[in-house]
């Protein structure tokens, strides 16, 4: 149906008021964590919270360089480490998983099985338990054959987490398709592969950037596989940020608080990068053009 | 070029959707496929095509069995039912995908797009993409892209069915005139059956899987083979009542008895003196083709009317005789009204009598 579109801009007062509401609502936390990035320590613990205040850039120096106090000189942290790895890792899982995904969601689309519904089920089984019930057997079996603290152990496991995910979601956009278009272009001499990369996935680029991002905001900000099983080396932000939390003088909120404004920015940055896209692959279904 | 399906079989698990059809194209012949949902006429279209694996049986093309070959290797045009234009792409680039894979040069591609263009009216809109079409538009264009190769053969599944009726009557024009200059076999698929009649050489009327009749849309018409095509092709629908024959002289004179009191001696084919007094068959008659008589006849049914329906130049009048229901068209000049008494004559050379199978008693002509 041609419903036509409400034009930007003219929504009204109301649903603007309400949607700011809403919008300050949510945003307040972030808000507070990135204002407190910018406060010096008083500022950070006044009581009442502190709206106006000098801002300083002191914990985003110290995120990565520590001050040594029995020196005096400032020292290196490994700070830029974990994020160069929280980036390597979360990106090359969720595009790994993303890749596997599509190609297996076609299949499952277009060329059903026996028992299509039972593989498909049992896919998504494996999200359905906490993550915490197989902890153990992962470690040990991450323990025996050497993947613990590895590159390629924590990849491979996010990649076998978001899979599941990736296929589920990438099939509903094929399904969504028009058939006729991967048989017309058949007629018309494509083969097989041209099919798939010519036509098939440039109509589902939409869906395909919705699951790259919330398959990276699931594996950015896990936790618990990550502390068990990243080592010195592979070590992600997640982690280490808890590792801030505690020591000799208290937490520190001021650098705390600069490590998730910092953490906040890939995501951002790659969000916005594919808001349209986005926008069109979350609402992909439900707003039939 | 010709195209030849030799008992063709498809299976989808225990369901069979088409069941060992024969069937023969020739060059430059346009055959419809015509036949109610789900009769097995897409599918196959589609075996054809090579779009679906045939189960039994062979497709030949230009005398040569395909069944093995990719869509790609067949050389076959196919338009489909939704147009399956690339959305991505602009109408032009449309057009020309086809030639790509004839690895034609780039002159070459862009003199035949033109072309084409010209033929079917899309020089104006050959830079727009898919989405920025009106549907008769894309209709054109998913033509245009089936037509812009020289393939063996044509397919078109359902080409005017998406089309209101207006944008439908000109489209059914217009491909009737691309399709005459194209001499090679050409398959139709519709449910529709004034398109198949208008545009079609022959006529391929499919129920179950199973072709019921194949002749000229005028034979189609006039010497339905059996009781499903009769009642299928035209409208209103071929008035078709049960009766049992009492007996027939040599004069080629039977009497038939229906249920109530009512009984009708008409002029018949020589093929029902076959039949023995008692056996039943079904009296089939077109709505324009009974006649009104004032005085109750041999040959006439005592009806009432039930309702009158203006048709504009015709009138539709709904009638019954206490048993059977039936449908007559006149001209529109002939006043009639509800609650009217009538005698409708059965003209005998376009009374169709069925036997209890179903078929049709006629000898060969």
């Amino acid at each position: 149906m041609a419903r036509k579109h409400r034009e930007i801009g003219k929504a009204g007062w109301g649903y603007t008021a309400v949607a700011s509401v809403v919008g300050l609502i949510y945003f307040f936390p972030v808000l507070w964590i990135i204002l407190t990035a910018f406060k010096t320590r008083t500022d950070a613990l006044a009581v009442p919270p502190k709206l106006f205040f000098t801002p300083t850039f002191e914990n985003f120096t110290s995120v990565f360089y520590r001050a040594s106090i029995t020196t005096g000189s400032s020292q290196a942290t490994d700070m830029g480490l974990y994020f160069f790895n929280s980036i390597f890792i979360a990106f090359t899982s969720v595009g790994l998983a993303l890749i596997v995904g599509t190609i297996a969601a076609y299949a499952f689309s277009r060329y059903p099985l026996k028992g299509n519904d039972t593989y498909l089920f049992i896919i998504l089984t494996t999200r359905m338990m906490p993550p915490i019930v197989v902890i153990i057997p992962i470690f040990l079996m991450f323990r025996l054959s050497g993947l613990a603290g590895s590159y390629w152990g924590i990849i491979l496991l996010y990649t076998a987490f978001n899979i599941p995910f990736s296929v589920w979601l990438v099939k509903s956009f094929f399904d969504e398709l028009n058939p006729e278009i991967e048989d017309a272009a058949r007629m018309d001499g494509a083969t097989e592969r041209r099919v798939f990369f010519n036509f098939c996935i440039p109509q589902v680029l939409a869906g395909l950037s919705a699951t790259f991002v919330f398959g990276l905001i699931l594996t950015w900000n896990e936790f618990l596989f990550a502390l068990l099983l990243t080592g010195v080396e592979t070590r992600t932000v997640p982690v280490a940020m808890a590792r801030t939390l505690g020591g000799e003088v208290g937490v520190d909120y001021g650098l705390l608080a600069a490590i998730v404004t910092l953490f906040l920015i890939p995501i951002f940055f790659v969000t916005f990068l594919l808001q349209n896209q986005l926008l069109r692959g979350v609402t992909f279904g439900t707003v039939k053009k | 070029m010709t195209i030849k399906l030799n008992k063709l079989t498809k299976r989808f698990g225990s369901l069979t959707a088409v069941d060992a059809i024969d069937l023969d194209v020739g060059d430059g012949e346009v055959l419809c496929l015509l036949g109610p949902s789900g009769c097995g006429k897409t599918t196959t279209l589609r075996m054809v095509a090579g779009l679906e694996a045939a189960t039994e049986g062979d497709v030949m093309l230009g005398g040569k069995r395909v069944n093995e070959l990719a869509p790609r290797q067949r050389n076959v045009a196919m338009s489909f039912q939704f147009y399956a234009l690339y959305p991505s792409l602009s109408v032009a680039d449309n057009l020309a995908y086809p030639l790509h894979a004839e690895k034609l040069s780039g002159a070459e591609i862009e003199k035949r797009v033109a072309q084409v263009a010209k033929t079917l009216q899309l020089e104006s809109i050959l830079k727009r993409t898919p989405s920025q079409l009106a549907e008769g538009e894309k209709q054109r264009v998913a033509v245009g892209r089936s037509i812009i190769r020289d393939p063996q053969c044509f397919l078109f599944d359902e080409p005017l069915s998406r089309l209101d009726v207006q944008l439908r009557e000109e489209m059914r024009g217009e491909i009737k005139e691309v399709l005459q200059d194209l001499s090679r076999p050409t398959v139709i698929v519709t449910h529709d059956q004034l398109e198949a009649l208008t545009m079609a050489d022959r006529i391929a009327v499919m129920r179950d899987g199973r072709i019921e009749q194949v002749d000229t849309p005028h034979n189609v018409f006039q010497s339905p083979s059996n009781l499903f095509v009769a009642g299928f092709i035209g409208t209103p629908q071929m008035n078709l009542i049960p009766a049992t024959l009492k007996g027939s002289n040599g004069d080629g004179l039977a009497d038939f008895a229906f249920e109530g009191e009512q009984s009708l001696k008409i002029k018949v084919d020589p093929a029902v003196s076959k039949l023995s007094p008692g056996a039943k068959v079904t009296l089939g008659i077109r709505p324009r083709n009974l006649e009104m008589s004032v005085e109750p006849t041999e040959d006439s049914l005592s009806t009432k009317i039930d309702m009158v329906e203006p048709m504009g130049a015709e009138t539709l009048a709904h009638m019954h005789d206490g048993y059977h229901d039936l449908r007559l068209v006149t001209d529109w000049r002939v006043p009639l009204s509800e609650g009217d008494l009538m005698h409708t004559r059965f003209p005998p050379d376009t009374t169709h009598i069925f036997t209890e199978d179903e078929q049709v008693l006629r000898s060969a002509p």
